[in-house]
């Protein structure tokens, strides 16, 4: 395959003299930046259809693919909620819809949700893409790993779409597939349906280790000159981060998987207990059910901030950026990503306060949790004191990201109530569970999302999105989704229970249904605002209006490309030189209100810029 | 590393130091090959894998209320008449460890340049991981013989197979895999990729020797498991 290189790009890294423009004037030592550690890396160039598009190597490709990818599996979630709504809200109107039906909609919209759309699209879809750009990498480290990557993952989607069609359906144990129910009979998909469930998971951990390692070596490794590690923009820190998180929880999700499959197919019993089912002794017996809660919920806390954490990233440089304002405090912000991962490892069992464990681990976690409410109060402190005094535009990358702040700060105050093993216990598994989770890893990251899908849209496809749309889509989106869990809350303090596929006769019937019509109808209206920005998207493709270079005015390396949209290899001939962090907006003395991060420091002498 | 001086970079001593060191531009980990600094995380992942095996497996011990089989007695070997414990499992382990020490040899043979001795060396690693893989097999089909399952099992608790056979298993398809690895490796290096810097068959990556470190990271690796599944099933 040698002959099919480009050579084009191998160009050897030139030595410091050369690369420095000022040398011989007085401004060379304020400008001098160290020659480079690593060759230039050589690159695969795909020249047909199939190298350049589906089986691509470059790490924009592989991103849009795993956007596109994860995006399909929400609308199908998306569809799934839907049809739980219609059956709570208005009871009996989908004929079609039997309790085993309501389980396995609501089993396959948790799974998807968490795993298959917000884990990849964050990590998958804004990593692959952000993370070599906003470095100065040429692309990712290991390629053509990258490529396998991406395709495990399409056929971990595919498997688990596949479940839908097998004999007995999907599972229908709750996404957090609790033994012993999850493979016995009686449960909803306990055949096919469970066992495709666990093999897709267990792809989709093998797909994303072969990424997480691309993703982390890329930024430890193949940083370019000047960027050191506070220099990063706080999307790498958060991506970076939660990848950490990610290549240590996932083995435990991958261990569960492996046991469960094994107690399924071959009849070991890692946890199952004695069993009597209609007065019979089944095979099982001696295995402990709450090992696998210990497993699952060892890989399910990580995994909150595995999606949170590239959130909290990106939504500090959308907010710095719109708001034309530096991000307050930059170190304390890096060092409450780290910390929150780290303390996220020994949080998890407060999903477990009412398994019956030992009162003494409830104390122990409530405490932890607790805990990580500090370094999160810090991180929402510095994105209020960011806007505080910003130019700021209310955009729609704005609206979205002020939509995070608000719906981020009250999952996060009901997480306080749920932290603690007495106010949880009677709380336990009642819809005040259901708004919590939603709002804080479900509304909360899916503003960012959107905000950086408008805000990074102009920089992959070359156009603006039309604004007017997207301030309907948010609106809609934002006051929707508070009509839709705020009630929740509600709901869960009479009691209703969650996962209940019907009321019957309960004593708080009269004043649950109401507010379960208004919720699903509710529901339905955000749904359906989804596809503004579908429509958004294939209206500005046609005729949006063309982005040019740098739109919003933004200093991290992603927008000094040399093309836009940016080509393979990113950066053209020659790799950018890093002087500053990415956060030099509204710089006193200087020229514009920001100032690049390849911008030396020889050009900015006058202006009131602090060395970063 | 710290006499050495990478593009211009000088090492800063103390705590201070290497915290400036590690936040520098470029690379945290300097001179160090992607590949390596790879199959290093790899590894810290993998060792979350095996951790949760075995620690789901002392769990599973512990709260037996069944009988645990007495290892001694279950992994003995009858030679002459004579039952030996544990006689299967110290050869194993004993070329499994030499594995070890012929692969960190290659690695340095390796990087002197010396095609032919490296070689040699990785295949007889090879050689000796299939030795290893062939020992398990027959203590498996020993084990099965005798009535063991991962369902049941008649010296006692059921999970004993249960876990004997998962965790064993799993560390056996990481030796293989290994073992792969080890003899597309030996051709490489009697066929010279790694000297005329020939690329890769599927990732267009240019050959090096590093590459036989990076392999031999995996090897240790595999072994340093190893001997904790020894010590968590055998000897406890």
């Amino acid at each position: 395959m040698s002959d099919e290189i480009d050579n084009k790009q191998s160009i050897q890294a030139q030595s410091s003299e050369t690369m420095n423009q000022y040398s011989g004037s007085a401004a060379a030592d304020i400008d001098y930046v160290r020659p480079a550690e690593i060759p230039e890396q050589d690159l695969y160039h795909g020249h047909s259809f199939i190298t350049k598009w589906v089986f691509c190597q470059d790490a924009k490709v592989i991103g849009v693919q795993y956007f596109l990818t994860a995006v399909f599996t929400g609308v199908v979630g998306l569809i799934l909620s839907w049809l739980m709504r219609l059956q709570l809200g208005f009871p009996g109107l989908a004929g079609f819809m039997t309790a085993e039906h309501y389980y396995q909609f609501v089993t396959m919209h948790g799974m998807i949700m968490v795993v298959y759309f917000l884990t990849a699209l964050f990590l998958g879809g804004f990593g692959n893409y952000l993370i070599p750009l906003m470095v100065g990498a040429r692309d990712m480290v290991f390629p053509y790993v990258n490529m396998i990557s991406f395709w495990m993952f399409f056929i971990a989607v595919a498997v688990l779409m596949a479940s839908f069609f097998v004999p007995g359906g999907p599972t229908g144990s709750g996404w957090t597939l609790y033994p012993p129910q999850a493979i016995l009979e009686g449960t909803p998909g306990s055949g096919m349906g469970i066992l495709l469930m666990l093999v897709s998971l267990s792809l989709f951990v093998i797909g994303f280790t072969m990424g997480g390692l691309n993703y982390l070596i890329t930024i430890l490794q193949a940083r370019t000159r000047g960027m050191t590690l506070m220099r990063m923009p706080l999307t790498v820190w958060g991506i970076f981060t939660a990848t950490v998180l990610a290549m240590l929880a996932f083995p435990a999700l991958l261990v569960s998987s492996i046991m469960m499959t094994l107690d399924k197919v071959l009849g070991t019993s890692f946890f199952m207990p004695t069993i009597l089912k209609a007065g019979e002794v089944l095979e099982y017996g001696g295995g402990s059910p709450i090992l696998f809660q210990h497993l699952f919920w060892f890989f399910g806390h990580p995994e909150v901030y595995i999606v949170a954490l590239p959130a909290f990233g990106i939504v500090s440089d959308l907010i710095s950026v719109h708001a034309r304002k530096n991000i307050f405090g930059y170190r304390m912000m890096v060092w409450a990503i780290v910390g929150i991962g780290a303390l996220s490892f020994f949080v998890w069992a407060h999903h477990m306060y009412v398994s019956g464990m030992n009162p003494w681990f409830g104390f122990f976690f409530a405490t932890t949790t607790l805990i990580i409410a500090v370094p999160t109060a810090m991180k929402v402190y510095n994105w209020i004191i960011t806007l505080w005094r910003g130019n700021i535009r209310i955009n729609t990358v704005m609206l979205w990201c002020l939509g995070f702040i608000v719906t981020f700060v009250n999952g996060g105050i009901t997480g306080i109530f749920l932290g603690n093993v007495s106010v949880d216990v009677p709380l336990s598994d009642t819809y005040f569970v259901v708004a919590h989770f939603h709002m804080v890893m479900g509304i909360a990251p899916l503003m960012v999302i959107m905000g950086a899908v408008y805000h990074w849209f102009p920089l992959v496809a070359g156009r603006m999105l039309h604004e007017g749309l997207g301030k309907w889509h948010f609106w809609i989106t934002f006051l929707g989704a508070y009509s839709i869990y705020f009630p929740m809350h509600y709901l869960g303090f009479i009691g209703v229970p969650r996962r209940y596929f019907e009321m019957y006769d309960s004593p708080y019937m009269t004043s649950a249904i109401g507010m379960n019509e208004f919720i699903s109808l509710a529901a339905f209206i955000v749904g359906a605002a989804q596809f503004i920005l579908i429509f958004n998207i294939i209206k500005t493709l046609k005729t949006g209006k063309p982005a040019g270079k740098n739109p919003w005015k933004a200093n991290s390396l992603e927008w000094h490309t040399s093309t836009v949209p940016p080509e393979h290899g990113n950066f053209g001939d020659r790799l950018p030189v890093v002087h500053r962090w990415p956060y030099d907006f509204s710089v006193p003395g200087a020229k514009e209100d920001f100032i690049p991060q390849t911008t030396p420091p020889s050009e900015v002498v006058h202006t009131e810029v602090e060395k970063t | 590393m710290s006499e050495q001086k990478i593009a211009d970079y000088e090492f800063k001593p103390g705590f201070t130091g290497m915290a400036k060191d590690t936040g520098s531009d470029q690379t945290m980990f300097k001179g160090v090959h992607w590949g390596k600094a790879m199959m290093w995380i790899f590894l810290l992942s993998d060792t979350f894998v095996f951790s949760c095996f075995l620690i789901s497996y002392m769990k599973g011990r512990a709260s037996t209320t069944v009988e645990w089989p007495y290892p001694s007695e279950v992994f003995a070997l009858t030679v002459f008449g004579v039952s030996v414990p544990l006689l299967l499992i110290a050869i194993m382990t004993f070329v499994l460890i030499t594995s070890s020490g012929t692969m960190a040899l290659a690695v340095k043979y390796g990087y002197e340049k010396n095609r032919k001795m490296c070689g040699w060396l990785v295949l007889a690693t090879a050689i000796g991981g299939l030795t290893f893989v062939g020992m398990q097999a027959f203590e498996w089909s020993k084990l099965i013989h005798e009535g063991v399952r991962p369902w049941e099992n008649p010296f006692g608790a059921a999970q004993f197979g249960s876990y004997f056979f998962m965790i064993t298993g799993f560390h056996g398809t990481h030796v293989s895999i290994g073992v792969i690895f080890l003899f597309i490796y030996a051709y490489k290096v009697f066929a010279g990729h790694y000297d005329t810097q020939k690329r890769g068959w599927f990732t267009t990556m240019k050959g090096d020797y590093v590459e036989i470190e990076i392999l031999g990271l995996y090897w240790h690796f595999v072994d340093l498991v190893w001997v904790f599944i020894f010590a968590f099933f055998y000897l406890w």
